[in-house]
């Protein structure tokens, strides 16, 4: 990635306009001119910056790198329980409005063991053409079948954007692709917009815990890749008169083989909903007091159709089982409703369920950070309000 | 066993401010730490050298200052520890890093195992343990909850993934990806504190790793950031006061309307 950043001696004032410019604290005035430290990352903040265009950034066109010819946005659709994930359709919603800047084809690759149903539905969804390889070996995720057919489709497909969801299997699968492909991934995106004047896909992707937005390029090397998180992107209304083409790919000899081999599936227990997907989420805090008094929340939860969380005091201190802890350490959720119960609201926590819908907290101290970002903020015992509830619930159900 | 460990130096992210009026981080006084879930990386290969005899090895790329998390391992009674560390190292995207530490495994030899946390929790993006895998051309076995068994050439692991447990047998070496899950991590003992005060940690640089300038640090990572920005903030809600009674009708209008719309 030769590129490289110059402060022409001469035309430098040191006036110092580019050290206030610089994001990362790069640039500091030594002797009367502007010097650049290695924190620099080549953002190019400072070059607009200077009144007397005394920075010179050097960067590698994309033609120099090799990475001309590749267009349109590829979606790797996610498979469960033998069917289309959700988030593969809110890729392609996000891929159709890319490719209305990018120009090339929307196209999704589906690697399943039967994919009729699921050809019609990403069809359906906006995808103009679907690599497909079936093969009854690619019935439950892999990583290196995976990883290798996905390779080789990129590869002979050439798209400029490669999406795929931020699932467990989406960020197994992607890094081992990107870098094998020797090209840049970006992880958890929230964000997706094609900048047609540098020909880049603009990445923005919350860091340093939720703290920031950063917004993330790959430029010279193709594709361009991201992880996408689930629920963000809106998939687009299904259209039965949409038409798509259907790429049959055969698996080569060796291929379908892998060493890490999954022996059993054990589906979470029933009542213990994932609480990733859950659309409502009642969970509690250190002010729950005890493990018993979760009972309340599971009664509550149970009574909306949601699941229970947790915050990291609760499930260090044994209250609840790690899979419900929300929050940093934890799972990032956006719930429909998140009702917090004696969850202050740390921004460990708050990074993880910040993206409900609506965030409803219940809390006894008026002070906690929680009711500075809440929709709706009760100030109450939790032990006197949430009884109360679950009966106000169930007479209104009769 | 050989098993070797890769951790990383991050600064706490609770504690990280933003300057309002650029726009930009206030890393000054904010605590550099060892990334959380590297704890339980480390735990899960000091339990299985306990069990099956071996060594285990921390391994970090970072500045200079990044040794302190390596004396931390040794206190928590790793080995050794190697510090990856040159000025042509910074500035390292995900792609560079993985490079980086899958050079180490390999001037290291004879390496079965390689265990990483989760994620960082700076970056958050889970992509440094796959990227190991693939510059290694190994397996990988990503969001670990438990490894059930190891012996001399297998390992046995559960994935917690969207839905359930993925059980996943497969030959080593392999690279694994722990959660909060797999353990409870040790504290330092009083004799591994005292070891760490002196231990010996080398540091190789990127010829000691036979690395080209063009794959490390800036040059070798694709990705590059061009913008940060504080978060869009949620604006407070309305604050509900009033007798439990009260307020639980209140709070069942606000359930029940929103479930009835959905």
């Amino acid at each position: 990635m030769t590129a490289s950043i110059e402060i022409l001696q001469p035309s430098c004032t040191g006036c110092g306009a580019c050290v206030s410019s610089c994001p990362f604290g790069a640039i500091s005035l030594v002797d009367g001119t502007a010097s650049v430290s290695e924190a620099c990352t080549l953002c190019g903040a400072c070059e607009s910056s200077c009144p007397f265009s005394a920075i010179l950034l050097r960067r590698r066109s994309v033609e120099e790198a090799g990475a001309s010819g590749w267009t349109g946005t590829m979606v790797y659709a996610e498979q469960r329980d033998g069917s289309v994930d959700r988030s593969a359709l809110e890729l392609l919603g996000a891929a159709s409005r890319l490719s209305e800047a990018e120009g090339g084809p929307v196209t999704a690759v589906l690697l399943t063991a039967d994919g009729s149903e699921g050809c019609r539905t990403l069809i359906r969804h906006g995808a103009e053409r679907i690599y497909l390889v079936e093969d009854p070996a690619l019935g439950h995720y892999c990583t290196e079948p995976s990883a290798r057919l996905l390779l080789r489709i990129i590869r002979q497909a050439k798209p400029a954007v490669v999406l795929a969801a931020a699932t467990t299997t989406g960020r197994d699968l992607m890094p081992r692709v990107a870098k094998l492909l020797d090209t840049g991934l970006t992880a958890d995106c929230t964000g997706l917009e094609y900048d047609t004047e540098k020909d880049s896909l603009l990445q923005t992707r919350p860091a340093f815990g939720g703290n920031i937005m950063a917004t993330i390029i790959c430029e010279h090397t193709r594709p361009q890749m991201a992880t996408v998180r689930p629920r963000v992107m809106k998939a687009l209304e299904a259209d039965e008169a949409r038409q798509g083409e259907i790429v049959r790919v055969e698996p080569l000899p060796g291929e379908l083989e892998t060493r890490a081999r999954m022996k059993e599936f054990i589906p979470v227990e029933e009542g213990i909903a994932d609480i990733s997907e859950a659309r409502v989420i009642v969970s509690g805090g250190r002010g729950m007091k005890s493990p018993e008094n979760f009972a309340l929340l599971t009664e509550i939860a149970g009574l909306l159709g949601g699941s229970v969380g947790a915050s990291r005091a609760a499930v260090d201190s044994g209250w609840m089982p790690y899979p419900h802890q929300v929050g940093q350490t934890g799972k990032t959720v956006q719930p429909g409703i998140y009702l917090a119960c004696g969850i202050s609201g740390a921004v460990q926590h708050r990074v993880g369920m910040q993206s409900s819908d609506r965030i409803i907290a219940v809390n006894r101290d008026a002070s906690a950070p929680i009711f500075g970002f809440c929709d709706e903020g009760f100030v109450a015992d939790i032990f006197e309000i949430l009884p109360a509830l679950a009966r106000e619930i169930r007479r209104r159900r009769g | 066993m050989r098993i070797l460990v890769a951790i990383k130096q991050v600064p706490d992210t609770a504690e990280v401010r933003i300057d309002p009026d650029r726009g930009t981080l206030v890393r000054d006084g904010v605590p550099s730490i060892m990334n959380p879930f590297d704890a339980y990386a480390l735990e899960e290969g000091l339990r299985w050298r306990d069990a099956l005899g071996g060594e285990v090895i921390a391994v970090t790329m970072g500045p200079p200052q990044a040794e302190a998390i390596l004396r931390e391992a040794v206190s928590m009674g790793v080995d050794a520890a190697i510090l990856l560390s040159d000025r042509a190292f910074a500035g390292a995207d995900t792609w560079a890093t993985s490079h980086t530490l899958a050079a180490a495994v390999r001037k290291l030899g004879g390496v079965d195992l390689v265990i990483t946390g989760k994620q960082a929790i700076d970056g958050d993006t889970a992509q440094t343990g796959p990227g190991i895998a693939a510059s290694l051309n190994w397996p990988q076995i990503t969001f670990v909850g438990r490894v059930r068994s190891l012996d001399a050439t297998a390992i046995v692991a559960e994935r917690d993934v969207e839905g359930g447990v993925e059980v996943v047998e497969c030959p080593l070496p392999v690279v694994l990806t722990v959660l909060k899950d797999a353990n409870v991590p040790r504290m330092p003992s009083l004799r591994g504190k005292m070891k760490a005060r002196t231990a010996e940690i080398p540091r190789w640089g990127r010829t000691d790793l036979g690395l080209e300038e063009k794959d490390t640090g800036l040059e070798g990572s694709p990705t590059r950031v061009v913008r940060i920005a504080t978060p869009e903030s949620r604006p407070g809600g309305t604050i509900h006061t009033g007798t439990a009674e009260d307020l639980a009708v209140k709070l069942a209008d606000i359930l029940l309307g929103e479930e009835g719309k959905a």
